[in-house]
């Protein structure tokens, strides 16, 4: 039995052998057993795609044709109308631009075992994330003219949510304000400059700086939201920070997800971006109901990530890449192209598609691919 | 105290604005501002808005006062012995305007009895909430909202009787029906509007079955009798003109049969119908190529070498010929002057279009369909009394669409033929299905349209019974004579040496881009190439330089422009397209060097 694996175990992957194993039952004859490897290993290498077969245009085709049917705008809602992410084309093309700005940044936070059960807890959690600035904790904010002086009522109630006493915050006041003096009055904060000279511009422009200040928080989240997935609770956010969050102890770090891949390509790496790519391009398509074969995604998603940075699939993006002068021109700006490439002089040798289409000779692909090499005796 | 905006732009305020609106609208009813103010207050936001500008659409509606409409049956006496009209009952108040905005506070009833105390307005009728068009539909009410606006529209495609003067008129592209009738089914808008003076479609006996396929995907089958007796049989006219232009130097045009020594003289055969003045004569047919006004234009440049050269003071041809696949006859022809005072001659062609597999044609419930089958009378379906409709049409375009009024139209359609009276369509105040169902059921007939049928072919008798009755079906203008174009080889561009673009140059059919990728997608790269092959060119190429060589014919030898004759020159096949991007490149100062390579 084993050596009859063992003979399948070079025409066959790994992964499909094992398949087999589990459901072929233990109780099988040699023969049978055959049968099963061979029709297997006959379906196998007639889902290979051939050599010289077109895998690039056969998946640009198949994802663009199913992305003619999808809906315009849409806006996926998780949960609450203020929480909207942007999915469907727009997100589709925002993927495959490669932007470096995306339109809804989110993260998925799922917890660790003890912390991911009561609802008070997670919410607790939740809102220890979000980012806190000093407006978002103040009820006022006052320039005095006759002593310019800026004065900051705080939100008692607010501040006793997040845990912070005026005092602390002073101390962070005091800390992105030097030259000036602080002074706390219960929950009251008085800024004054410490220099003579009454600046009234000065005072202003340090009311709008002191609106921003950072107070607690993960930077960049900007909401949160504790929602039930399966057995368990996790926090879905508006806006990410993958490198802190993935720093807190009380965080699955294996199962975070952010929808940012530039992000997971600076903290994770290009492999992880890759698989972000298509986890996301994959999500746009299924949650339209088209059915797109995953292998199609996986091409485009190494495409653009082959060169170690995630590209996006336009002019600035892996079109740039191309090494022919004639494919590159061929799409969008064709002069700038071609006076770059006579200046350095660039060599077309016309191996890929486009070229040989404007040449009109035969494109290397499919029957175009092989050459009959015959020895001519010479006379 | 409330804002108060004219047009969108803030002009005052005022203290009491549920009575100053009050007072607008009622001076408005007295007459002493315009009818075309509107005015509204918002209470949520507690401004007064008052619109004057142009542009907005505002429909009329009849004023109620304590659930009584201000029209009353003497207005009505009065409108009838023409002693007060229109803009009367306007200026009485009786009748208002309402724009978008003042629609929002209104309450309109539909109907008379609907009305209440609360209510503020009435509609004039019941049809007043669709268009023109759209009220030419019938028994619209019964139709899905869609295919509705689709009727309408494909209504103004119809072939009809368009002007009563048209043989005096030069239109262009302009089709006549031959036979047009009036509706059996009309509407209230078809009166309105002297529908019978110029009418637009014929009545047709519909039979709803399918017949051997020729009517799916929602073709129609026509009786060859029917067609052959007149059916949507039309005229199609075009005009072809030409002028004797002026030119510096006292030169002008000269319109009459251009002498055998004009350059570019055709031949004698396409002058024959012109007569002594160089024009056609009435009725004659012409087809593609043939001469219709024959001109020659004086030289078009007069250089000082072409003094000594005997060929200088040749005339040119420059007469209108028909271009390809247009053909006619010749149906009157007009001459005159334009601005300039330039002689202007202009004929009009009149072509025959009898209705033909690929025309197209539709009720008037956007149940449009192209002929896909002209069948010869004899085997037309007939019913008991020998009865043959004139179109088959397929009962699957039912079904998905809703057309309701289509069956319906049918259905009262077949009672006006036998009754022998109009029916009434108007949306929303038809005869009723009942009442149309009940008199068919009396003229003789099952009430609800359907026959016994028998076979065309073989005479048998279906086993389903087939519905059946009078419907006004239109012939719209898309002719597929106007329309066929195919090519296998013909003209081709000057600076691409690509094939001509469009049916009038006998262009070919561009393989775009996409479809460029199909082809790719199946690896069927040989097949590519051919397809591209319609500018392909053997270009000699310079081995030395890389640049496009020279091939003298008449020596049957190369050279190149740059290296000379002792390099070696080998010819590559490349597209012209290539060559000429080539080209471009040199001109604005870039080498392109070609490298060759044997390819194996």
């Amino acid at each position: 039995m084993e050596d009859l694996y063992a003979e399948y175990e070079e025409k066959l992957p790994q992964k499909l052998i094992e398949e087999i194993k589990t459901h072929v039952p233990s109780k099988i004859s040699k023969t049978k057993l055959k049968a099963i490897l061979e029709k297997v290993y006959l379906e196998y290498i007639t889902g290979i795609a051939e050599p010289g077969e077109c895998v690039g245009l056969v998946g640009a085709e198949s994802i663009g044709e199913p992305g003619t049917q999808m809906t315009l705008n849409t806006f996926h809602f998780a949960g609450v109308s203020e929480m909207n992410v942007t999915t469907g084309l727009p997100r589709l093309i925002e993927i495959l631009d490669g932007r470096a700005e995306i339109s809804t940044k989110m993260m998925e936070i799922y917890l660790k075992k003890p912390y991911n059960q009561q609802p008070e807890q997670v919410k607790k959690l939740a809102e220890s994330l979000k980012e806190t600035l000093l407006k978002d904790i103040t009820t006022s904010m006052s320039i005095n003219l006759a002593e310019t002086k800026l004065v900051i009522e705080l939100d008692e109630k607010k501040l006793t949510d997040i845990n912070v006493k005026p005092v602390q915050i002073a101390k962070v006041l005091e800390k992105n304000f030097k030259g000036y003096a602080l002074k706390v009055d219960e929950a009251s904060l008085i800024i004054k400059s410490k220099s003579k000279e009454e600046d009234i511009s000065g005072i202003y422009k340090l009311k709008q700086k002191a609106k921003s200040v950072y107070i607690g928080g993960v930077k960049g989240i900007k909401q949160v939201l504790p929602v039930k997935r399966g057995d368990e609770l996790i926090i879905i956010t508006a806006g990410t920070n993958l490198k802190e969050i993935l720093q807190l102890d009380f965080v699955d770090q294996n199962r975070v997800m952010s929808n940012d891949i530039f992000e997971i390509q600076e903290v994770l790496g290009i492999e992880a971006a890759r698989q972000a790519v298509i986890k996301e391009v994959f999500k746009v398509i299924d949650a339209q109901g088209l059915n797109v074969d995953m292998r199609h995604i996986m091409l485009v998603a190494d495409t653009m990530t082959m060169s170690g940075t995630v590209l996006g699939i336009n002019r600035y993006g892996i079109v740039k890449e191309k090494p022919s002068v004639l494919a590159r021109a061929s799409f969008e700006t064709p002069i700038k192209h071609i006076i770059q490439a006579s200046i350095t002089g660039e060599k077309d040798d016309l191996k890929s598609v486009i070229e040989n289409v404007m040449l009109n000779q035969y494109v290397p692909i499919g029957t175009g691919l092989p050459g009959l090499i015959t020895k001519i005796k010479k006379a | 105290m409330t804002e108060v905006f004219l047009d969108n732009s803030f002009i005052g305020t005022v203290q009491d604005p549920k009575s100053f609106v009050d007072r607008l609208i009622s001076q408005r009813r007295m007459g002493k501002i315009a009818s075309t103010l509107n005015v509204i207050y918002n209470e949520a936001l507690n401004q007064v808005f008052i619109e004057m500008s142009k542009g907005r659409a505002v429909r009329p509606l009849l004023v109620v006062k304590d659930g009584k409409p201000l029209l009353t049956e003497r207005h009505i006496q009065q409108l009838e012995k023409n002693e007060i009209t229109w803009s009367d009952l306007v200026k009485q108040g009786v009748i208002e305007y309402l724009d978008a905005t003042e629609e929002e506070n209104a309450l309109v009833a539909f109907y008379e009895g609907e009305l209440t105390s609360e209510h503020t307005h009435l509609e004039i009728s019941p049809m007043d909430i669709v268009g023109l068009c759209t009220s030419l539909v019938p028994l619209g009410n019964y139709n899905h909202s869609v295919r509705l606006m689709q009727g309408s529209k494909n209504q103004k495609h119809a072939i009809g009787f368009y002007v009563t003067n048209y043989f005096v008129r030069m239109d262009m592209d302009v089709n006549l029906m031959h036979y047009p009738q009036v509706p059996l089914v009309h509407t209230l808008t078809h009166e309105i509007s002297n529908f019978e003076k110029h009418p637009a479609g014929q009545n047709v006996v519909v039979a709803v079955m399918s017949y051997d396929g020729y009517n799916m995907e929602d073709a129609i089958i026509l009786n060859r009798g029917s067609v052959d007796r007149g059916l949507g049989r039309s005229s199609y006219y075009r005009p072809v003109s030409s002028e004797e232009l002026r030119y510096s130097g006292g030169l002008i045009d000269e319109i009459g049969i251009p002498d055998k020594d004009v350059k570019g003289y055709r031949s004698e055969r396409d002058y024959r119908f012109l007569e002594e003045d160089g024009i056609v004569f009435p009725e004659a047919k012409v087809a593609e190529g043939d001469v219709i006004i024959g001109k020659a234009s004086p030289p078009r440049f007069l250089s000082s070498l072409d003094e000594y050269n005997l060929t200088s003071n040749q005339k040119r041809e420059a007469s209108t010929a028909l271009k390809h696949g247009e053909e006619g006859i010749v149906d009157m022809i007009l001459l005159t002057e334009n601005e300039e005072g330039n002689k202007l001659v202009q004929v009009r062609l009149r072509d025959l279009k009898i209705p033909e597999i690929g025309d197209k044609f539709t009720s008037r419930h956007g149940q449009k369909g192209v002929i896909g089958m002209i069948v010869p009378e004899e085997d037309v379906p007939f019913s008991a009394s020998g009865m043959k409709p004139d179109i088959i049409f397929s009962p699957h375009g039912i079904p998905t669409r809703m057309t309701v009024a289509h069956v319906l139209e049918a259905l009262a359609g077949k009672v006006g033929a036998m009754s022998g009276r109009f029916i009434d369509g108007t949306i929303f105040a038809s005869e009723k299905e009942a009442d149309l169902r009940k008199e068919l059921l009396s003229l003789g007939f099952r009430e609800d349209g359907t026959e016994v049928m028998y076979s065309g072919t073989t005479g048998k008798q279906y086993k389903a019974r087939i519905f059946i009755g009078n419907m006004y079906y239109l012939r719209l203008k898309h002719l597929v004579s106007n329309k066929m174009h195919s090519r296998a080889r013909g003209p081709i561009q000057l600076l691409t040496r690509q094939p001509t673009e469009g049916r009038a140059k006998e262009g070919g059919l561009r393989l775009g881009e996409m479809e460029k990728d199909t082809f790719v997608a199946h690896g069927a790269s040989l097949l590519l190439k051919e397809r591209f092959d319609s500018d392909k060119l053997m270009v000699p190429v310079c081995e030395n330089c890389g640049m496009v060589a020279i091939h003298d014919a008449r020596k049957n030898k190369y050279y190149c422009n740059v290296c000379g004759e002792n390099v070696e020159i080998n010819t590559v096949e490349m597209s012209y397209a290539f060559k000429l991007i080539l080209d471009e490149f040199k001109s604005f100062g870039v080498y392109p060097k070609l490298k060759l390579k044997g390819k194996y």
